[in-house]
């Protein structure tokens, strides 16, 4: 195991209701990688990010974050070192976008100026206008502009690691390939370490350090994006026939 | 004889302010922290629920007939009245309520858990303010629904407008019945329409 494994998955299970949703899997995430969780629906990718944060708890094995087991951990302070994004951005409608990105320093009582400062240089690091963003309300924006709030809120604290859950999924493919350009640029400015929960093999080729490809609750590929392009498992191979599968004029 | 038709319907008109206020007040007292606790038990929820929703069915003449004999809460006068009134309103605050806290948008309350909020943040940050403009509206079904109501309080001794309206009966008098009437019909038109403000006013943005 590498010593700068910021996150260990030692053969995590989850089973409910007589149904086992993840088996055996164990993963480990070095400081400064993205590893995308790639999978059908079902395949478990959502309950495994999930057991992450201690949203779910997993029924076998142990999740190690920062050299500590997540039962010893505080689930408060887990998840205040953990961002978390997913597909509607999940913004709260009452709070402006300014409130909702000062979320977490606010809970972490940083000083108000302070919260002030850092929510318009994320607001400029996520490329909207804080003059112009800030005192908006969530519905006055378009789905690209939530989803980059956000990326902004879960970035906000500065926290070692980042959760997103098909952060991207409900975009327009215009909108969607211009944030998935931007968070590689933003990971690559901020060195963040990111678990990235998607269905679509490009997007993981495209932002993957590594790929883990689920299916029914299994690890079945664990491979950086060029290797995982050979991969010869049969589900690897029905995610790539998707991306060799062209449109063309008969 | 008119100046003391005019002081007795503004002592009654008052008398029957305090039976609502009073009743609706005792009611959002127990049924608000009711519906904060029973949001996180789905099983007691049913029951509870279930509880007010037997309450309602009862006619209120006959919930009278059953309150007057039983001690403490019984017996005749403005607490029988209250108590009866608070039974009612109960059901549509609650209910109100439950609709506000549970309906909350999953994502948003699955990312206030997963930002690190705990459960009294959660509580007081997010799903109550999201809560409040269906928490105002069971408060507005319940009051104007207590207005009109509270004119049956006459009966067990209660006071009220109601006062009127069954002396009017009694006489066959319509003018008294209306003197009764007309005053309560006023009251739950203003008290719909200042809650109804009030709602959009609370409305988050």
């Amino acid at each position: 195991m590498p010593s700068s494994a910021i996150l260990e998955i030692h053969g995590v299970s989850y089973a409910v209701g007589g149904r086992t949703i993840l088996r055996e899997i164990s993963l480990d995430v070095a400081e400064g990688e993205t590893v995308v969780l790639l999978g059908r629906s079902g395949s478990g990718k959502t309950t495994l990010l999930k057991a992450i944060n201690g949203l779910v708890t997993p029924t076998g094995g142990e999740v190690r974050f920062e050299g500590k087991s997540a039962r010893e951990w505080d689930p408060i302070k887990l998840r205040r070192r953990m961002g978390y994004v997913i597909q509607d951005a999940g913004l709260f409608p009452h709070w402006t976008v300014g409130a909702n990105v000062g979320l977490v320093p606010r809970l972490d009582e940083w000083p108000a100026e302070k919260v002030a400062g850092r929510v318009d240089q994320l607001l400029g690091e996520v490329g909207l206008e804080p003059g112009q963003y800030r005192d908006r309300y969530p519905k006055q924006l378009s789905g690209g502009q939530k989803q980059r709030v956000g990326i902004a809120r879960a970035l906000a604290a500065d926290p070692p690691l980042l959760l997103l859950d098909e952060p991207f999924a409900a975009l327009d493919p215009i909108t969607r390939y211009d944030l998935q350009r931007q968070f590689l640029a933003l990971r690559q400015r901020q060195r963040k370490t990111a678990m990235f929960v998607t269905h679509d093999v490009r997007e993981a080729l495209l932002l993957g350090s590594r790929i883990a490809l689920l299916k029914d609750g299994v690890l079945d590929v664990l491979a950086p994006p060029a290797e995982f392009l050979k991969s010869k498992t049969p589900e690897a191979l029905e995610f790539l026939a998707s991306l060799e599968d062209r449109w063309r004029p008969s | 004889m008119n100046s003391r038709l005019v002081t007795e319907i503004a002592s009654l008109s008052l008398e029957h302010l305090e039976l609502v206020g009073i009743s609706i007040g005792v009611a959002a007292a127990i049924a608000l922290p009711g519906a904060v606790l029973l949001a996180r038990h789905a099983r007691t929820r049913r029951w509870a629920v279930g509880f007010a929703n037997v309450a309602q069915t009862i006619p209120s003449l006959a919930l009278f007939g059953f309150l007057v004999p039983l001690p403490f809460i019984g017996g005749i006068g403005q607490r029988t009245a209250i108590v009866a009134l608070c039974l009612y309103a109960l059901l549509p605050i609650l209910r109100n309520a439950l609709v506000g806290i549970l309906g909350v948008d999953p994502g948003v309350r699955e990312s206030a858990v997963a930002m690190g909020m705990t459960r009294r943040q959660i509580l007081w940050q997010v799903e109550l303010p999201l809560a409040v403009p269906a928490i105002v509206a069971g408060l507005r079904i319940a009051t104007v629904t207590t207005i009109g109501t509270a004119t049956i309080a006459a009966a067990v001794g209660g006071g009220g407008l109601g006062v009127f309206i069954f002396r009017g009966i009694s006489m066959v008098d319509t003018p008294t019945v209306l003197a009764g009437a007309v005053p309560a019909a006023i009251m739950a038109l203003v008290a719909d329409e200042g809650l109804e403000w009030m709602e959009r006013k609370l409305s988050p943005a």
